[in-house]
């Protein structure tokens, strides 16, 4: 990767056809993130931070302009290529944890790792590691149902991170969670963004939140607002 | 990856054991209907063999015309020269001579003056000659309602209701009053041995079986009878083996010009059989094809509503970098499973119920009463459990799951991975 770039926007546009006109989502949005960032997209409903990380994700493409993410132009990808890419770097953290009620925690973690065609020694051990660094090895048999909001949420973490993803995006991951169990889970992110130099990006409202980010990117009407390296203040 | 989706399957009950019962609900019900409509085609078939029909029959060509008048003064002459040369052309099928005759029954008093007198439909069969098959194959002995099986000459059995209505029975002495080979006037008395019931109605309204011998005797038919039927080993009726046979026939006794040469027909030449022996022979594929398009149309509802419920977890396969494609094969091999699994219990249950349907029947003779088809319909119908009916189930329990996953999962490629963020924020 370029200078350690990890995520590079140019002009980046995007515009939804909204009836016989169009509504722009994104509009010339140039950004550069480094790998080992922790930062996120902070703005209200509207502004455009879920239409970025779809497109960051590979799960979207732009209207104009480009998103290159890992070396790999996402406005140019087939539905194929983006798969592998979402499959082979790229984890994703819901505001509905989205684990599969039917599944076992070890096997929620050890999902992304069947796409990826791992030996079951190899899974064991990996989604193992991954339990550890969210503290749930003692739930792995257990199912979603009987976990709490906040176990869940480090379940989907675990599920995100199993891979060893070089970004990992997240969107209002703290949104269905009290407080505490806010901070433990970003505690446990930054932990995992220290410890293993995996890139987060989230998209967030939450004060919360926003008190844990190093770079914040402020969004309105879809363009950059402001970037903010902060501090940590929270 | 199979041991992943294996698990779930198994774990969400409303993901597998729905289209279970569905699969295995229609299965049960394709065995069993194929089963059952198959016993009653192969009765309706094999009895008409049986009694009218054979699988061929040998007649003179104007006799073949005249069918259904049982006309014996064109019936077959020199019949046991004929017969032989049958039996040496066609080894594997065995030939039968028979005599349909039509006459007027006679029940005398002790005075001899006429007590009753009904219409009655004759069979001469060979019922006394070693080795001769033909009491067993018309089941007479297990028919039997009343007295024994006759046993030597001039004795006859009359079916049950008949001799009721004319009040007679076992020992008494009955007259027919018939028409010669020549077109004379045949009276020819006969002892009752015994009185059947065929489970036909239309036989058990009036008929006679008398010995073959006898009815030549009677009708002035020595060494003559109207119509030879040829019986296959296997004791089924089927278009490829008395197509060759009529053939060599032909080739060899046909003579255009002689009205008198013998001709064979096949048994779906005779009695409008073609219809039900065609039918029979498609049944198999028809029931199947409606099970397939009736289930298929269950299970893609079935499918629909798995795929509302299932999703969030195809949502979240499709962002973490599942393939469209993957995620449709992957449910396709679940329905497999599903499929394989209702199909053998739909098939054990389907066995199963043919197999009582097979032993204990339907009596159907209130629906027979009055039939006038050409077709013996038996009056208890049963079903038939053939080696087809092992596997057949396959075809629509496997197909419609596929066919039914198929059509629901396209869904998954219309979905947006665009919009994964938001639908599972939801």
């Amino acid at each position: 990767m370029q200078n350690n770039l990890i995520i590079k926007t140019e002009k980046l546009t995007k515009r939804f056809p909204m009836g016989k006109s169009e509504f722009t989502a994104l509009k010339d949005i140039d950004l550069e993130l480094i790998t080992g960032e922790f930062s996120g997209l902070i703005g209200p409903s509207g502004s455009g931070k879920t239409t970025l990380l779809n497109i960051i994700g590979s799960l979207d493409s732009p209207t104009e302009g480009q998103a290159i993410v890992m070396d790999q132009s996402v406005g140019q990808l087939s539905a194929k290529e983006a798969a592998r890419l979402r499959k082979q770097s790229l984890g994703f953290i819901f505001q509905t944890y989205n684990l599969l009620q039917v599944h076992t925690v070890f096997e929620n973690v050890e999902l992304p790792l069947l796409l990826l065609k791992y030996s079951s020694s190899e899974r064991k051990k990996m989604v193992y590691d991954a339990l550890d660094w969210v503290g749930l090895t003692d739930k792995i048999k257990q199912k979603p149902p009987q976990l709490s909001g906040g176990e869940c949420q480090r379940v989907a973490i675990a599920r995100a991170m199993v891979k060893k993803p070089s970004l990992v995006l997240a969107d209002e991951p703290t949104a269905n969670l009290d407080a505490a169990n806010s901070h433990n889970i970003l505690q446990t992110m930054e932990k995992l963004n220290e410890e293993l130099k995996t890139t987060f990006l989230f998209a967030t409202h939450d004060e919360k939140v926003i008190a844990y980010l190093k770079r914040k990117i402020y969004l309105r009407d879809g363009m950059i607002d402001k970037i903010e390296t902060a501090k940590n203040d929270k | 990856m199979i041991k992943f989706l294996l698990k779930g399957l198994f774990r969400d009950k409303s993901r597998s054991l729905l289209p279970l019962i569905v699969v295995a609900i229609g299965v049960m019900l394709a065995v069993f209907m194929r089963g059952y409509i198959n016993g009653i085609m192969v009765d309706m078939i094999e009895q008409t063999a049986r009694f009218n029909t054979g699988h061929v029959k040998v007649m003179t060509k104007a006799y073949s015309d005249n069918m259904s008048q049982a006309p014996n003064d064109l019936a077959l002459t020199n019949v046991s020269e004929l017969k032989k040369n049958l039996r040496n052309d066609f080894p594997d099928i065995e030939w039968v001579s028979r005599i349909k005759f039509g006459g007027l029954i006679d029940v005398p008093d002790e005075n001899g003056e006429t007590k009753s007198q009904g219409p009655a439909m004759g069979i001469g069969l060979d019922l006394f000659s070693p080795g001769s098959d033909e009491a067993r194959r018309l089941n007479l002995e297990r028919s039997l309602v009343r007295g024994s099986m006759p046993d030597s000459e001039g004795e006859v059995l009359l079916s049950e209701d008949f001799s009721r209505k004319l009040d007679t029975g076992p020992a008494k002495d009955v007259t027919l009053i018939g028409s010669t080979m020549n077109g004379g006037m045949a009276i020819f008395n006969f002892r009752v041995a015994g009185t059947v019931r065929f489970g036909n109605t239309g036989m058990d309204r009036g008929t006679v079986i008398a010995d073959l011998q006898d009815v030549q005797h009677a009708l002035n038919m020595d060494d003559a009878a109207g119509e030879i039927l040829g019986l296959f080993d296997s004791g089924y009726y089927e278009d490829e083996t008395a197509a060759p046979v009529v053939r060599k026939f032909e080739d060899k006794y046909t003579d255009e010009n002689d009205e008198y040469a013998p001709v064979m027909l096949r048994l779906r030449d005779q009695e409008g059989l073609s219809i039900y022996v065609d039918m029979s022979k498609s049944m198999g594929f028809i029931i199947t094809f409606i099970f397939i398009v009736a289930m298929s149309l269950v299970l893609w509802n079935a499918g629909l509503l798995g795929g509302l419920r299932r999703y969030g977890e195809i949502g979240i396969r499709l962002a973490i970098g599942e393939e469209k494609g993957h995620i449709y094969k992957t449910m396709i091999y679940e329905s497999v499973m599903i499929g394989f699994a209702g199909t053998i219990i739909g098939t054990a249950f389907g066995l199963g119920l043919s197999w009582l349907m097979q032993t204990y029947g339907l009596d159907i003779s209130e629906f027979t009463k009055n039939a006038t088809t050409g077709v013996m319909m038996p009056d208890v119908v049963r079903a038939r459990i053939t080696p087809p009916d092992f596997y057949i189930g396959f075809i629509p329990g496997v197909l419609s799951t596929v066919t039914g996953t198929m059509l629901a999962g396209i869904g998954i490629y219309k979905r947006k991975t665009a919009q994964l963020f938001k639908e599972l924020e939801t």
